[in-house]
């Protein structure tokens, strides 16, 4: 009887069953399209734009009435004034980027061996520098940042900017080495020491060859920070000749009637290579992103 | 997905490593301490230049009584204050729900959820600049896509999503600046998810818990503290957030949308008051300075769980 019973009431529940798991695939499958078109929606403007006519952006198109590509052809040739440093500002923005990736590895590594490793007496004190610095947003230390660079001589050099990067890049970076360097058995290091080997041969030879996924995570992330990063640029850097690629790009909106087709055809190409390094590395970069990747 | 995720998750199965000894044996002998403090000068001189003394600098410029006076006689800042806290208190809770949402539903194995994944983490892969600048363009009230939209399919007529009112204005930044940051908190709390061990779930399954009493009793109890960790770590930058609000809404219409991190920048370079500008800024501090000392001690002593 019971047996019965409990049969009559798997056959009951089961095509129940079976509906509630397709409707929550529908639903599934419904909140997948919202997300594809909240993501989309601003990309895909972006590229909409970019193909089209400076006439055609001025009409209620949704898609491209006559795409074409001349408007990355113009900015690559840079046939348009305020496009006529753009390989020069493309090349800044490599430079600053370069810079800031080689020095905050250096910087970082240095400082996190020493605190780490050997221990330095009262290296806390630097760690909660860093620390500090970390949660301290940017912007807010922009004004007096600015006056200070002025006081320098860096005003509209690019070292200026390298050097602001730097700051707010090597705190990320202490925090991951330190993280990332507990991993590595300090027998190494004692036994390099016993063989006399000197601190800075220690560093070089052990610590920095056993460090090369926290130094490409970092690396990774220090490039697209200084890459990315618009607000010291921008106060930083006025002449044409100095300027980078996104302060070149705010400039744009100045104008009576921005050229959005140009902008937007500059915006992508200036887009491309940070979106290829960050799926490039995205294991790598994720190693530490828990504590970062949102500065800037 | 998940090998990416274990790489975030290591950090969590550290703490028995740190019981290890992690410092050289006898402490420094000779000529190691002045290694030790050589190799440590180069930071410490970035410190000193580039943060202690702009932060002195900008306390010395902003120590004034009278321009909180001035500030808080202007309304344009006292509407920042409003904005900034309506941008804090909504834009990041709604962000950090959705993520921690979403990031359930990204626990799905079904072969197409990877996919989407890689999608959906776009706009936290493309630099910030040109998605803001689109999003602007896109909200134009006369020729933006959105509008477009509107018009070609459901013939309305949309409102200027900028420029007319200050609440849609307000609206359209924390929506891009949701946008933008969704994904990375997404991510975030899917590694966090990830990281708790299945034996949980397969007890509370046995204990005859159901979808939504496996949230509530497992799930988030043990997310609790990388959530709260999170939206303080948020707050803190969505009130250094300066583009989402400059490239959007550029402040406007009227000046009505603007936050203190951009009005501090307006003050300083469009109407030449540095000085205002870091008062703007420093009125602030009140807020700040009870998150970073938190966040400080949360990130120093759960270190290894963030």
């Amino acid at each position: 009887m019971s047996a019965v019973t409990a049969e009559g009431r798997t056959a009951l529940r089961r095509p129940n069953y079976r509906m509630r798991r397709r409707l929550s695939e529908a639903m599934a499958v419904a909140l997948a399209l919202v997300l594809i078109v909240w993501t989309l929606t601003p990309i895909y403007n972006m590229v909409l734009v970019s193909l089209e006519s400076h006439g055609d952006v001025f009409t209620d198109n949704i898609w491209p009435a006559h795409p074409s590509f001349d408007s990355f052809w113009i900015v690559l040739s840079q046939g348009y004034w305020y496009l006529q440093y753009f390989w020069h500002q493309f090349g800044n923005s490599l430079y600053i980027g370069a810079a800031t990736t080689f020095i905050t590895l250096l910087v970082g590594s240095l400082a996190s061996f020493s605190i780490g490793r050997m221990r330095l007496k009262n290296g806390w004190v630097v760690s909660n520098a860093a620390l500090m610095t970390y949660v301290i947003p940017a912007s807010f230390l922009a004004i007096p940042f600015y006056s200070i660079m002025i006081k320098y001589g860096l005003a509209n050099n690019l070292w200026s900017v390298i050097f602001a990067e730097v700051t707010f890049a090597t705190p990320y970076a202490i925090f991951i080495f330190q993280q990332y360097a507990v991993s590595i058995p300090i027998e190494l290091d004692e036994a390099a020491r016993i063989d006399g080997a000197s601190p800075l041969q220690i560093y070089l030879r052990i610590y920095l060859p056993l460090m090369a996924p926290a130094l490409v995570a970092v690396g990774t992330y220090a490039l697209l920070l200084a890459w990315n990063e618009y607000l010291y640029q921008f106060m930083l850097l006025s002449s044409k000749r100095s300027m980078t690629v996104p302060v070149a790009l705010a400039q744009f909106l100045n104008s009576d009637e921005a050229p959005w087709n140009y902008m937007m055809a500059t915006a992508i190409i200036y887009a491309i290579p940070p979106v290829a390094i960050y799926y490039a590395f995205r294991r790598r970069m994720t190693a530490g992103l828990t504590m970062g990747g949102v500065k800037g | 997905m998940s090998s990416t995720t274990f790489e975030i998750v290591r950090p969590l199965r550290a703490p028995s490593l740190s019981l290890r000894r992690r410092s050289w044996r006898g402490g420094l002998q000779g000529s190691e301490f002045t290694w030790a403090v050589a190799f440590v000068v180069p930071y410490a001189a970035v410190f000193v230049a580039f943060v202690a003394y702009p932060v002195v600098y900008g306390l010395w410029m902003g120590h004034d009584p009278a321009l909180y006076d001035e500030l808080f006689s202007d309304p344009i800042y006292l509407r920042s204050v409003v904005n900034t806290v309506i941008y804090l208190g909504i834009g990041v809770n709604l962000k950090m729900f959705g993520a921690l949402l979403l990031s359930g539903f990204f626990m799905r194995r079904s072969w197409w959820t990877k996919g989407l994944l890689l999608i959906y983490v776009l706009p936290w892969a493309v630099p910030q600049l040109p998605t803001f600048i689109s999003i602007h363009w896109m909200l134009n009230g006369q020729w933006g896509l959105i509008n477009n939209v509107l018009w070609d399919v459901f013939h309305i007529d949309g409102p200027g999503w900028l420029d007319t009112s200050r609440w849609l204005a307000l609206s359209s930044v924390i929506a891009s600046h949701i946008w933008k940051w969704m994904p990375f908190w997404t991510v975030i709390l899917l590694a966090g998810r990830m990281a708790i061990p299945q034996d949980v779930y397969d007890a509370a399954a046995i204990d005859g818990a159901t979808g939504m009493q496996r949230f509530t009793y497992v799930t988030f109890p043990l997310l609790a503290n990388l959530y709260l960790i999170c939206t303080l770590l948020s707050t803190i930058f969505t009130l250094g957030d300066f583009n989402s609000v400059y490239f959007v809404s550029g402040g406007g219409p009227a000046l009505s949308t603007h936050v203190l991190a951009t009005l501090g920048i307006r003050d300083a370079f469009q109407i030449a008051r540095p000085d205002l500008g870091v008062a703007t800024v420093m009125s602030a501090l009140p807020l700040m300075i009870p998150l970073v000392i938190i966040l400080m001690r949360k990130l120093r002593t759960t270190e290894v769980q963030l």
